[in-house]
């Protein structure tokens, strides 16, 4: 697979389709799983890990499934398209930083992808775009059907599928949605929010997961619990805490529009001026402004700027991804050269072709 | 002055000061160092699990049963309990067997939970304790390959050999 094809393209998850897409980005589900006959993936020589990495590709084959899925070995990746995997959220940072033989099956439409010997000898993720978790379960559990037909799980009659480490045991499963809650951070209330979460066991991660800063007011919540619950449960259990972070966004939002309209215009305003015209720019830097006229172009106070545009501007002005779509490799005042000239083209592009409509 | 955690003389004077108040702690040379890699565990990936563990283990073992307990292994994947503790992860699903009275306190302190809820696999998963023998062999073979013990080598290579046929 080129990944140059894929840095023009973008995700399925990245539409900005789907319900609650305003401030949903993303439903996804993930899946741990390890081959009963191997010791984890951690104390795993080069061999066992080549054998696991064999075994489970081999699973892959001649089923129609899995058709067209492209097999990517990430050992041999240089660290530019390791780095861009990790962007597009098709890998972890601990796939991409891990040691030996180790890869990723991807889905062409980027709706799933199976990492391998990451924490754990396999991991299905499935994203959805928008708040769509029951398609993501019915979708993950069938690609979990299709592989257990070929391989033996880790199993323990009690305990569930067995995983490296005893937080994920039982399901093996992690629910999360993302979120885009610009309105909560201005008004401060995000703090409060996660403090009731974290009480309820439900875990608050950034943009890349574990550890990642909140970067672009994105933001996951997820389950913290895999025993003891069915999946169904465990599912039911971050969709009902969802549509309550919609309604305190929602409001939040009211809020700043009913008591500060003019300083939110000016806010919302001054970011797309600046993303527009500036001539160097960072990736943080960009995210937060990112952040502000995504806010604005869903309240309406600019106009002329498709959502579908902004969400791809997110990955795209990433540094591996710009170095991608540029085809060479770039340092950091190059890149923030080139992210400008980026932004310029792609949000200007939007002017113009409305310009031509009307 | 005597060790705050053993019977040993106190060697070690340290100041924490990482609490409210500064606080004085007087340890042996081995409490001091577990207690000085306690802190730095603290940065580790997943501070909470190595937490409920040291505070699960100090609460219940003397000092002699926690040594103990450390340099025991797992027959299959030989990852002492002391790696695992230092880790955050295990080593081979027979752990989950071998280690389940040290395990089962903090899984049920993790999830709340001792048992699955959820899906099964269709296949019958009976055959996990036989096919963790397999981790065993090839951790066998590569030890035996080490120690340049050729003819042992090649007689778990045929055991082996045996074991992947007979799943097939």
């Amino acid at each position: 697979m080129k990944l140059e094809q894929l840095a023009s393209r973008c995700g399925e998850w990245l539409r900005g389709s789907g319900p609650e897409s305003d401030i949903v980005i993303s439903s996804r589900i993930r899946l741990a799983r390890n081959l009963a006959d191997f010791p984890f993936v951690r104390r795993c020589n080069d061999a066992d890990r080549a054998a696991v990495v064999a075994t489970l590709k081999q699973s892959l084959e001649n089923v129609d499934f899995f058709h067209d899925v492209a097999y990517v070995d990430v050992s041999s990746l240089p660290p530019v398209d390791r780095q861009f995997l990790v962007e597009r959220q098709l890998i972890s940072r601990e796939l991409s930083e891990g040691e030996g033989p180790r890869g990723v099956a991807i889905d062409p439409h980027e709706k799933f992808s199976l990492m391998l010997n990451e924490e754990d000898h396999l991991r299905i993720q499935v994203m959805n775009s928008g708040l769509d978790l029951q398609s993501a379960w019915e979708q993950i559990n069938k690609i979990d059907d299709l592989i257990e037909e070929r391989i033996t799980y880790a199993f323990h009659e009690r305990l569930g599928y067995l995983t490296a480490c005893p937080t994920n045991v039982g399901t093996g499963m992690r629910v999360s949605v993302m979120l885009h809650l610009p309105a909560l951070v201005i008004t401060r209330q995000i703090e409060k929010v996660f403090r009731s979460l974290q009480k309820i066991s439900l875990a608050v991660r950034g943009l890349y997961g574990e550890g990642s800063q909140a970067m672009g007011d994105f933001y996951q919540i997820s389950n913290q619990i895999t025993l003891g619950r069915s999946e169904a449960e465990l599912i039911e259990q971050v969709s009902e805490v969802v549509p309550v972070m919609i309604d305190y966004e929602r409001r939040a939002r009211e809020f700043l529009v009913k008591e500060s309209q003019k300083d939110l215009h000016d806010r919302v305003s001054r970011a797309f001026g600046i993303l527009c015209t500036a001539q160097t720019i960072s990736s943080e830097e960009t995210m937060m402004l990112l952040s502000s006229v995504r806010m604005g172009v869903n309240l309406g106070l600019i106009a002329d700027v498709e959502m579908p545009t902004i969400n791809q501007l997110f990955i795209h002005t990433q540094p591996a991804h710009l170095q991608k779509l540029r085809g060479v490799e770039l340092d950091t005042a190059d890149r923030n050269s080139e992210r400008a000239s980026y932004l310029q083209r792609h949000l200007r592009k939007s002017d113009g072709g409305n310009a031509e409509k009307n | 002055m005597k060790c705050q955690r053993c019977e040993k003389p106190a060697t070690f004077h340290i100041t924490e000061l990482t609490g409210d108040a500064p606080q004085e702690i007087h340890l042996c040379e081995d409490h001091a160092r577990r207690y000085l890699q306690q802190a730095d565990d603290e940065d580790a990936p997943s501070p909470t699990l190595a937490g409920m563990l040291a505070q699960q283990l100090k609460l219940g073992q003397t000092a002699q049963e926690l040594a103990r307990l450390d340099k025991r292994a797992c027959p299959v994947c030989g990852i002492t309990f002391y790696e695992f503790r230092q880790q955050g992860r295990l080593g081979c699903p027979h752990d989950y067997v071998s280690f389940e009275a040290e395990l089962e306190p903090l899984i049920n302190n993790i999830h709340g939970a001792r048992e699955h809820a959820g899906k099964r696999p269709k296949r019958a998963a009976n055959s996990t304790d036989r096919r963790t023998d397999l981790i065993r062999l090839r951790r066998e073979l590569t030890e035996a390959i080490e120690g340049e013990k050729y003819e042992r080598a090649s007689e778990l290579r045929d055991e082996i050999r045996k074991f992947e046929q007979d799943d097939k």
